[in-house]
């Protein structure tokens, strides 16, 4: 395999819940709480989880946008905590990322233009108007928009077309690496399929590597090589798509993959399903033993009792269950 | 047997500042006693404004039923008094909507919030209400319910909050219940306990139900009968079963491919509709959906072609579906 771009060690990050009536602790939120992982170059990680599991927090921490409790986040080859502002501000550059609402993240009152224009002059990435306006119009032919676009302001554009901006944005960094945090789950159907082949695109004709960050197995399934499947704060399976979805270890695993609803009745009306039964405790107070036992449908008395590791039970597919 | 509810030739428009646009576009659909019906479409196809009309909420002075019939037990809800309406809202027709939050009271108790319409449509005593509010939490799955009156909506997780709004819906027995987008704000796993929830509760208590939803899974699993909407307008009405197995409109089959399936081999690349969703100030003259259609021929763009019946009880509004059909075949 190719080499290793981004490796998370330990990653923990820990949100102390505000200072409660007369300064009583509100407690700690465990939002991530010793994740490891590694991207390789070119590579596409699927990191999937119901919201509270830690996925957005675990794209922030690696884009340096929170500090982490502990653990490290190594960058092309460095160190992110080792770095000082300055220094870090350049390795930045090439990680960029990419919001789940384009809309939000895009300022209402620049052109297309002036947005894009924006981290090419901070940056410097090319000098001179001329070269710059050439370069915007690049960007924009890159993301299947016109170069009149430019003219445009985000309101003017539709969501799926806002969506496009946004990748520009990111690419007008040169990356190497890009966070894509539910990139299509605000855009309608017919228009998520236009921003995944995009995106594909793309990485094939950048060499670009992706940490795409969704709540949508069926779409990760789609754009990933690996997966990662997070559970309050914890990483409870990683494996190759392939191995995931065709022999998922872990209980979570299996009962998120049987959750997910097929566009065909016939096969609906015969499927059997496993519903969780509770709600996804919180992440202030999370279950002792396994994080998952009391949803779990094979619990067994241990696994509110000891912590089950992540271990290698087939090359390359690991789980973090007591039964697997 | 006759219709629970038949909306007719239902014409819906809203004032804005790019001109008038016409959410829905005269639409004609029904639903029958105890079963499950779906309005399937993007973002602006007018489903949610569809349910809003037949509740009569549509908000005014932008918004306007145009004209159309709405009839509910054979009686035209739009010819009732606001009076008359107010017993239908929630007593006869009960509503779930997508963001239970925004739609619960926050600063009043769940007890009260349930109890408040059984006083009121049902005539009850406080005391008979309160033991009807406890019944319905436990109906839905809240465990400790009598406890759980006397707390906010902010106690209560987003599952929770849901089961609560399906328990406000089922409060006064309605016929029919509206669910615009039930799931949508929900996690994997709450979702498919929610949808389970609802489908159980609607066939043991015989309660018809509209499913508004732009998920194709959903539909697949939990309606009888599939309504797909495009830019105000229904373009193809089909059973489940016959709509999946044969789309007769190109912006059906495009949506089923559009979808990566988990049943399905990876594909290499998925094959969305081109193009951008209509803008309802600047529609074409013809089909609406002809710009993205790949079938598209001259006259698509002359006249928006009229729903008509492809099959027995299967309709389809398109100038091309024979030849969807063949090249489905090949």
């Amino acid at each position: 395999m190719s080499e290793v771009l981004l490796e998370v060690r330990d990653l923990v990050k820990h949100f102390p819940v505000g200072a409660g009536f007369l300064g009583r602790s509100g407690g700690t939120v465990r939002a991530v709480d010793g994740v490891s992982f590694s991207l390789h170059r070119g590579e596409t990680l699927g990191l999937v989880g119901e919201s509270g599991c830690g996925k957005t927090t675990t794209g922030r921490c690696i884009l340096q946008l929170e500090q982490p409790t502990s653990g490290q986040i190594v960058f092309e080859g460095t160190d992110l905590a080792t770095h000082s502002e300055k220094q870090l501000r350049d390795l930045r550059r090439h990680m960029q990322v990419i919001f789940q609402d384009p809309y939000s993240s895009l300022n209402p009152r620049m052109t297309i233009g002036e947005i894009l224009a924006e981290p090419i002059k901070v940056h410097r990435l090319v000098s001179g108007k001329a070269a710059r306006e050439k370069r915007i119009e690049e960007l924009l032919t890159q993301v299947g928009l016109l170069p009149q676009h430019a003219q445009r302001y985000p309101h003017q554009l539709s969501g799926g077309q806002r969506q496009r901006v946004g990748i520009a944005r990111a690419l007008a960094m040169e990356p190497s690496l890009i966070i894509c945090d539910e990139p299509v789950s605000a855009l309608d159907v017919s228009i998520q399929a236009q921003i995944i082949n995009l995106l594909e695109e793309l990485q094939s004709r950048l060499g670009l590597t992706y940490l795409f960050i969704a709540h949508d197995l069926s779409v990760v399934r789609h754009i990933s090589d690996r997966v990662v499947v997070m559970y309050l704060g914890k990483i409870v399976e990683v494996a190759d798509r392939q191995a995931l979805y065709e022999a998922p270890v872990h209980p979570y695993t299996r009962a998120l993959l049987s959750a997910v609803p097929i566009p065909d009745p016939k096969l609906e009306a015969t499927r059997e399903r496993t519903v969780l039964r509770g709600e996804i405790p919180s992440a202030l107070t999370p279950p002792g033993g396994c994080v998952f036992h009391p949803r779990c449908p094979i619990a067994e008395a241990r696994c509110s009792a000891e912590i089950p590791l992540l271990r290698e039970i087939q090359p390359g597919h690991w789980g973090a269950c007591h039964l697997a | 047997m006759a219709a629970l509810l038949e909306v007719k030739n239902l014409r819906t428009t809203f004032q804005t500042s790019g001109g008038v646009v016409r959410a829905v576009d005269g639409v004609s659909w029904d639903i029958q006693e105890g079963e499950t019906v779906a309005l399937v479409g993007e973002s602006g196809c007018g489903k949610s404004v569809s349910a809003l009309s037949i509740m009569r909420l549509v908000a005014e002075p932008a918004g306007r039923i145009e004209s159309g019939e709405i009839l509910y037990k054979g009686r035209d809800l739009l010819k009732l008094s606001e009076e008359q309406m107010r017993g239908v809202r929630g007593r006869e027709i009960g509503m779930i909507f997508q963001e239970p939050m925004t739609s619960l009271n926050p600063v009043l108790t769940i007890g009260r919030q349930l109890t408040e319409g059984l006083e009121i449509h049902m005539q009850m005593s406080p005391h008979d209400a309160r033991a009807r509010a406890v019944e319905l939490l436990g109906m839905v799955g809240i465990p400790d319910p009598a406890r759980r009156l006397a707390q906010y909506p902010h106690h209560f997780s987003g599952g929770m909050r849901q089961r609560m709004m399906i328990a406000m819906a089922l409060a006064c027995n309605p016929s029919l219940i509206l669910a615009d987008e039930p799931t949508t704000a929900l996690d994997v796993t709450i979702q498919a306990q929610i949808l389970e929830l609802m489908k159980d509760l609607a066939q043991r208590l015989g309660v018809a139900m509209l499913i508004i939803t732009h998920n194709l899974g959903v539909v697949a699993r939990y309606a009888d009968r599939v309504n797909v909407m495009y830019a105000g307008r229904i373009i193809e009405q089909a059973s489940a079963a016959e709509l999946y197995a044969n789309p007769r409109h190109p912006y059906t089959l495009g949506l089923l491919r559009s979808v990566p399936r988990l049943d399905e081999p990876r594909r290499a690349r998925l094959a969305p509709i081109e193009g951008q969703p209509p803008d309802l100030t600047r529609l074409p003259a013809g089909c609406a959906f002809s710009p993205r259609c790949s079938f598209r021929v001259e006259r698509c763009a002359e006249a928006a072609p009229p729903l008509i019946a492809v099959d027995a009880a299967h309709t389809s509004a398109c100038w091309e579906c024979e030849r969807l059909v063949k090249a489905e075949a090949a």
